[in-house]
C-alpha cells in the first residue's frame, strides 16, 4: 500500500507540479509532458491504482483464508 | 420546434423518470433509508458516486475555471485533488469504515474515540461543511432554471426542491442510489457530446482527450501551440505552463482538494451501501472511472472552447472584431448579463486583451463556457436543451447525497445514539423523514436568501472537511494511541484555524469589511491562498491531536479489539 501511495504522489505532485518545468521539455504529440500529466496522465493513473490495489487485497484475503482453513 | 419547448420537454421527461425511480424505490426500514440495505452493486454503487460527487460545480463551471480564471495549468488543481482524493479514500479511508459496518461517519468516529462529545463534535463538523456545500447546489439548480427555462429564480428554485424532496423524502438513500445512476447517465452524455462536436470541428479527432494533444485540422500546428501563441499576442500568459500562485500554492492546494475529497461525508457513507469490503474497493475504482469521464474532457473542453472564443475576437486579418459582426450568442447571453462588451475606445471594433485598460470584452463569466458552448460551436437546439438537463442533473444528484448525509447525522446520531436510544426502528424512520424535510426547506431557504459567501462555497466546504474529518477518520484507523481529548482537540484546533484564515480574508461569516487583522498583506501565510489552506489545518488537527494524546491517558482495551477487528483480513465471498 505504501508503495501505492508513493506513485500516487510522485504521479500528481512530482510529475504535475514540482517537475512540471523539466517535463514540459520533452513532448507527447501536441502535449507537453508535465501539462499531460496535470491534466490527463495523473487522472489515468489513479484509476489504475485502485483497481490493482483492489486486486492484490483480495489476492491477500484469499491466501489468507485458506491458510488459516487449513 | 422552439428552444424553449424543447428545453421544457428534456427536463420535464428527465424529471419524470427521477420521480418514476422514488416510487419504485421507497425505503421501508432506516438500513433502507440509510444505506439502501447495503445491496447495491459495485459498479451501480460506483455511478451514483460520480453523480453523488459531480456538483453543478464540476458540470457548469470547473471548464470554465480552468479556461478562464486560472488559465490553462493552473486549474490542473481541480483536475488532480478532485480525482486524486479517490486514491486515498480508496486506500486508507472506505474498506474499514465499510468492514465497520455501521450507518454515518460521526457513528464511527463516536464509537472509536469512545465519546458522545467527540460523535457531537463530528456532527458539527458535518453539518458545517455539508450545508456550506448545499447552498452551492441550490443556486446552480435555481440559475440552471432561470436562464433555460426562462422563468424566475425562485420558481426555478422551488421547482428543484419539490423534486429532491419527493424523491429523498420517500426513497431515502435506496431511492437517491437509483435515481443518481439515472443523473449520472444525463449529465454525462450532456458533457460529452458537445466536447466531441467541437473536437471534431477543430482537429478531426472525436476523443476530446486525444483532439487536445492533436494538429489543428487542416494545418501540422498542434492546438495546444497555437493556443500558447495567440494568448501571448493577446498579452495573456502561456496557457500551458502558467503557474497559479507560486508551485507551494498549487502543492497546497492540489491536497486541500485531495483530503477534503476523501473526508466528504456524503461520499463516505456511499460505500457503505455495497455488500462488503471488497466491493467497496472496487467501487471506489469504478466511481474515479466515471468520474475520469468527465474530469478528463474537461481540459480539453476547456483548450477547445477558450481557443474558439479567441479566434471569434480576431477577424481574418488580425484585427479585432466589428461589433455589428459579433455572432448570435453574444447578444443572447449578454442579456443574462454574464458576458459584456463595452467599445472604450469607440472604434467599432471589440478588443479582448489582459490589460483593463484597453480590454474591451469587460465580463466573461466563467460559467459561459460550458453553458453557451453549444451555440458557440454552432451545435443543434437539442444539444443545447440537454445541457440543460444536465446542468440540473448534476446540481440536484449532489443536493441530495449533502441533504441525506445531514439528516442521517441527526436522526441517526444525535436522536438515537446520543439523546434518545430507546427510539424504535420504526419512529427514528420517521424522524430522519422529517429530518430530511427540515433540511430541504433550510437548503431551499438558503438558496433563496444566499448569504454573501455563496460564491466561495464549494471550495470552502473542502477545506473544511479536510482539516476535521479526514484526520479524525485516518487516526482512528490507523493510530492507536491517540483517544478521546486528541481527536475532539484535534478536529476542534483544526476546523478553527481553517475559519479563521478564511475569514481574515474575506470577512467574517464572509460580510465584507469585517475582516481582522486587515493591515496584513493578502494571502500571508507562504503565498496560500484562503482556497488551498485546508491541508494546514488539517497538520494543526493532526499535530494537536497527537500532542494531546501524549498527554492523557490512552484509550480503553475495547479501541485495541476495534481495531484489530478492522485490520483483520476479512473472508471472501465464495
Amino acid at each position: 500500500m505504501f508503495r501505492l501511495l508513493v506513485i500516487w504522489f510522485v504521479v500528481s505532485f512530482g510529475f504535475g507540479i514540482l517537475l512540471v518545468e523539466p517535463l514540459n521539455e520533452i513532448r507527447l504529440g501536441g502535449y507537453k509532458l508535465g501539462f499531460w500529466f496535470a491534466q490527463q496522465g495523473s487522472i489515468f493513473v489513479f484509476i489504475a491504482l485502485i483497481f490493482y490495489f483492489a486486486a492484490a487485497m483480495t489476492r491477500f484475503e484469499r491466501e489468507y483464508q485458506e491458510e488459516t482453513e487449513r | 420546434m422552439s428552444l424553449t419547448l424543447l428545453t421544457y420537454l428534456v427536463v420535464g421527461s428527465t424529471f419524470a423518470v427521477y420521480i418514476g425511480i422514488a416510487i419504485a424505490t421507497r425505503a421501508s426500514s432506516t438500513k433502507d433509508f440509510y444505506v439502501a440495505d447495503g445491496g447495491v452493486h459495485p459498479i451501480a454503487n460506483g455511478m451514483a458516486t460520480a453523480a453523488d460527487w459531480m456538483s453543478a460545480a464540476s458540470f457548469i463551471s470547473m471548464a470554465g475555471l480552468i479556461a478562464l480564471s486560472y488559465n490553462g495549468y493552473g486549474g490542473s488543481v481541480f483536475l488532480m485533488g478532485w480525482t486524486g482524493g479517490y486514491v486515498l479514500l480508496a486506500l486508507l479511508i472506505a474498506p474499514y469504515l465499510r468492514k465497520y459496518g455501521k450507518y454515518t461517519v460521526p457513528d464511527f468516529i463516536g464509537e472509536r474515540y469512545y465519546s458522545d462529545t467527540a460523535r457531537v463534535v463530528a456532527v458539527i463538523c458535518l453539518v458545517l461543511c455539508s450545508v456550506t456545500y448545499v447552498i452551492g447546489q441550490m443556486k446552480g439548480v435555481g440559475v440552471a432554471f432561470s436562464r433555460f427555462l426562462e422563468t424566475d429564480y425562485e420558481t426555478g428554485l422551488g421547482i428543484g426542491m419539490f423534486i429532491v424532496f419527493f424523491y429523498a423524502v420517500l426513497g431515502g438513500m435506496k431511492g437517491i442510489t437509483y435515481t443518481q445512476i439515472a443523473q449520472y447517465c444525463v449529465l454525462i452524455t450532456a458533457y460529452t457530446i458537445p466536447a466531441i462536436f467541437i473536437s471534431l470541428q477543430l482537429t478531426g479527432n472525436p476523443l476530446p482527450q486525444l483532439g487536445l494533444g492533436s494538429t489543428l485540422t487542416g494545418t501540422d500546428v498542434y492546438l495546444l501551440d497555437k493556443l500558447d501563441l495567440i494568448l501571448l499576442d493577446l498579452g495573456f500568459q502561456e496557457y500551458t505552463t502558467t503557474l497559479r500562485g507560486s508551485t507551494l500554492n498549487m502543492v497546497a492546494f492540489t491536497a486541500s482538494l485531495m483530503i477534503g475529497t476523501a473526508g466528504l461525508p456524503h461520499v463516505i457513507i456511499r460505500f457503505f451501501t455495497v455488500p462488503s469490503v471488497a466491493a467497496a474497493r472496487r467501487s471506489a475504482g469504478w466511481a474515479l472511472v466515471f468520474i475520469a469521464v468527465l474530469y478528463t474532457t474537461a481540459p480539453a473542453l476547456a483548450a477547445m472552447a477558450r481557443l474558439n472564443i479567441v479566434d471569434t475576437m480576431q477577424q481574418s486579418d488580425g484585427q479585432a472584431l466589428f461589433i455589428e459582426d459579433k455572432p448570435g450568442w453574444f447578444e443572447n447571453w449578454e442579456q443574462t448579463g454574464l458576458l459584456k462588451v463595452e467599445d472604450l475606445n469607440g472604434d467599432g471594433r471589440i478588443e479582448y486583451t489582459s490589460d483593463p485598460k484597453t480590454n474591451e470584452l469587460t465580463k466573461l463569466d466563467n460559467d459561459i463556457l460550458v453553458l453557451a458552448n453549444p451555440e458557440i460551436a454552432n451545435l443543434p437546439n437539442w444539444v443545447i436543451a440537454l445541457v440543460a438537463a444536465g446542468g440540473l442533473a448534476a446540481a440536484l444528484s449532489t443536493a441530495a447525497g449533502l441533504l441525506l448525509a445531514i439528516s442521517s447525522a441527526i436522526s441517526h446520531d444525535l436522536l438515537k445514539s446520543t439523546y434518545m436510544p430507546s427510539i424504535s426502528d420504526k419512529a427514528e424512520l420517521r424522524a430522519s423523514r422529517i429530518a430530511m424535510a427540515v433540511a430541504v426547506l433550510g437548503a431551499g431557504y438558503l438558496g433563496l436568501n444566499p448569504p454573501g459567501f455563496a460564491a466561495g462555497t464549494v471550495a470552502l466546504a473542502f477545506g473544511l472537511a479536510a482539516s476535521s474529518l479526514f484526520p479524525a477518520l485516518l487516526m482512528g484507523i490507523f493510530a492507536r494511541r491517540v483517544n478521546r481529548e486528541g481527536a475532539v482537540a484535534g478536529m476542534l484546533a483544526g476546523i478553527s484555524v481553517t475559519l479563521l484564515y478564511v475569514f481574515q480574508h474575506k470577512g467574517i461569516m464572509f460580510i465584507p469589511d469585517t475582516g481582522f487583522l486587515g493591515a496584513m498583506s493578502p494571502n500571508w501565510f507562504f503565498g496560500i491562498e484562503p482556497n488551498a489552506f485546508g491541508v494546514v489545518g488539517a497538520l494543526v488537527n493532526f499535530t494537536v491531536a497527537f500532542t494531546v494524546s501524549r498527554l492523557t491517558s490512552p484509550p480503553p482495551p475495547a479501541v485495541n479489539e476495534l481495531l484489530d477487528f478492522l485490520h483483520e483480513p476479512c473472508d471472501v465471498a465464495p
